[in-house]
């Protein structure tokens, strides 16, 4: 059982829940290491078809552990074995959503930028608060932020370390919607569960695609798109699908 | 932390907080600002306080900012009126908005610059016949603060929030009622009477529910139409599951008084 993690079944979708309150969530390796093994089990399980990772209604997660991090020298860090835990958060492959209440800050941020969707609640914060530290964000922060709000206000929060509200990580477009706190992980779950009654494979390739969209020029992106939308015309949840749209029922996908 | 500069008491549900610089007509300093914010900590902290009650002693309700305070007094160098801002007022006015209770603020007299805003941000307001609401920001160069050119156009509409803005005349207890800033006045000898009463009754109903209404209602003047349905949906959700509203629905029921707890 993880020390760091509760983790709740909600039918086909699993609720991650970070759990060290005495320290706003901080993400210490120890954490991390869990994170990555839970999801590596969601991703294992066939049952688990979509995942929620949320925090506390006060923080979903304030950054790195600094007590950790001042520990460790140059050689210290190009031996951490964090930077392998963020990659394999990162190539987890079901769908991923993260309700934020309260802080999200520095690891923080990043990590609720490494989800597909984020959902926040109305008293939300986002910031990279590296910077007054003298440090920098190591996870993602300076390029995930940059995608997701442009240039300018990404370079004002790396750069200043001003942290933005729900209501203009919104706007920016950093989130997809904002709830009323008490609410938030209800909706993402709401969310989750919506998408862990599509078909599996079909919501496989297209969360791919979409991820293909940020790295990948216009024209090898749609050769991607094309590849994966092919692939699926072999699938018995494509027929279903196309089948329980004309017979005018409930489709019932059973993930090949 | 004693207090020595506001009067803060709480009983049977009601937190009462009386501003108590009476020489100074209650006016603002560092050290009021720093026991106001422990206070407002404490009814926020306390699951018994279910309703607030601010006033003043003596007889003016706030006149706003001291302007011999050292934080603001003018020195060699020009202050920094935004720091001042951004450290007390933006913080107490956010606190007074957002407590999930009814606030209740009773104007006993004079309210003055930040003080005629500060009630703008509580939730009901009643005023002393006597009482009267002065924008004086613009006399001395300033603009409304403390949510102010917030409030004001929204309550009264924007002809008449500029006429008080722009001019920092009086406006008596009665013109303000009219003009649908405040609640209601009452006599002065019955203000804290009434404001008392009104406090013991919110007190014994369902604030959860209460804190829910304030939201709602905070929320529906930056809102529109379909994100304040959206937003009466999701917190409707949240109203139906508080024990309150079972407790309601049951009395209803059995035609009998509820008994609210606040839950």
């Amino acid at each position: 059982m993880p020390n760091t993690l509760v983790v709740q079944a909600h039918q086909a979708t699993r609720l991650i829940t970070l759990h060290r309150p005495h320290a706003l969530n901080a993400l210490t390796t120890e954490l991390l290491g869990e994170l990555a093994d839970e999801l590596q089990r969601c991703a294992d399980d066939p049952d688990v078809r979509a995942v929620v990772i949320t925090g506390s209604r006060k923080a979903f997660a304030a950054g790195a552990d600094l007590n950790e991090m001042a520990e460790r020298d140059l050689v210290g860090m190009l031996d951490d074995p964090r930077q392998g835990y963020w990659q394999r958060i990162t190539q987890f492959p079901k769908p991923l959503i993260a309700a934020v209440n309260g802080y999200a800050l520095g690891g923080g941020c990043e990590l609720a930028m490494h989800a597909d969707i984020l959902i926040a609640g109305e008293d939300a914060q986002f910031g990279q608060p590296e910077i007054n530290l003298g440090i920098m964000p190591g996870a993602g922060g300076t390029q995930r932020l940059l995608r997701a709000v442009g240039k300018s206000l990404a370079m004002q929060m790396v750069l200043a370390g001003e942290s933005i509200s729900a209501r203009r990580a919104l706007d920016a477009g950093l989130v997809s919607e904002i709830t009323q706190p008490e609410l938030t992980v209800e909706r993402a779950l709401q969310i989750a569960q919506r998408i862990a009654a599509k078909a599996p494979l079909a919501v496989r390739l297209a969360k791919e695609a979409l991820l293909k969209a940020q790295d990948l020029d216009l024209a090898s992106g749609l050769r991607f798109e094309r590849h994966a939308f092919t692939l699926l015309a072999g699938t018995a949840d494509r027929d279903e699908g196309i089948r329980a749209f004309q017979e005018k029922r409930q489709a019932d996908f059973k993930g090949c | 932390m004693t207090f020595e500069h506001i009067l803060f008491s709480v009983e049977a549900g009601v937190a009462t907080l009386s501003l108590n610089r009476p020489e100074q007509l209650n006016s603002f300093n560092a050290a009021m600002h720093g026991e106001v914010r422990e206070a407002l900590k404490r009814v926020r902290q306390n699951p018994e306080v279910r309703v607030l009650l601010l006033t003043g002693e003596g007889r003016g309700f706030c006149a706003g900012q001291d302007l011999a305070d050292r934080n603001v007094a003018p020195g060699a160098e020009a202050p920094d009126l935004g720091e001042s801002i951004e450290k007390f007022y933006n913080p107490l006015i956010r606190t007074l908005r957002d407590l999930p209770l009814p606030v209740i603020c009773a104007v006993n007299g004079v309210a003055a610059g930040a003080g005629a805003n500060i009630p703008l941000a509580c939730d009901l307001v009643l005023a002393a016949r006597s009482a009267s609401f002065i924008q004086a920001f613009c006399k001395i160069g300033l603009i409304p603060d403390s949510g102010g050119t917030w409030s004001l156009p929204r309550l009264v509409g924007l002809a008449r929030a500029k006429a008080l803005a722009l001019l920092g005349e009086r406006l008596t207890a009665e013109q303000a009622e009219q003009w649908g800033l405040i609640y209601r006045v009452v006599d002065d000898a019955e203000l804290r009477d009434e404001a008392l009463k009104l406090a013991r009754h919110l007190a014994t109903q369902p604030t959860y529910g209460l804190a829910l209404i304030k939201r709602s209602l905070n929320a529906s003047l930056n809102n529109d139409f379909d994100a304040q349905l959206d937003l009466e949906r999701d917190l409707q959700c949240l109203a139906g599951r508080s024990e309150d509203y079972r407790e309601g629905v049951a009395a209803f029921m059995a035609k009998r008084t509820p008994v609210f707890k606040g839950r």
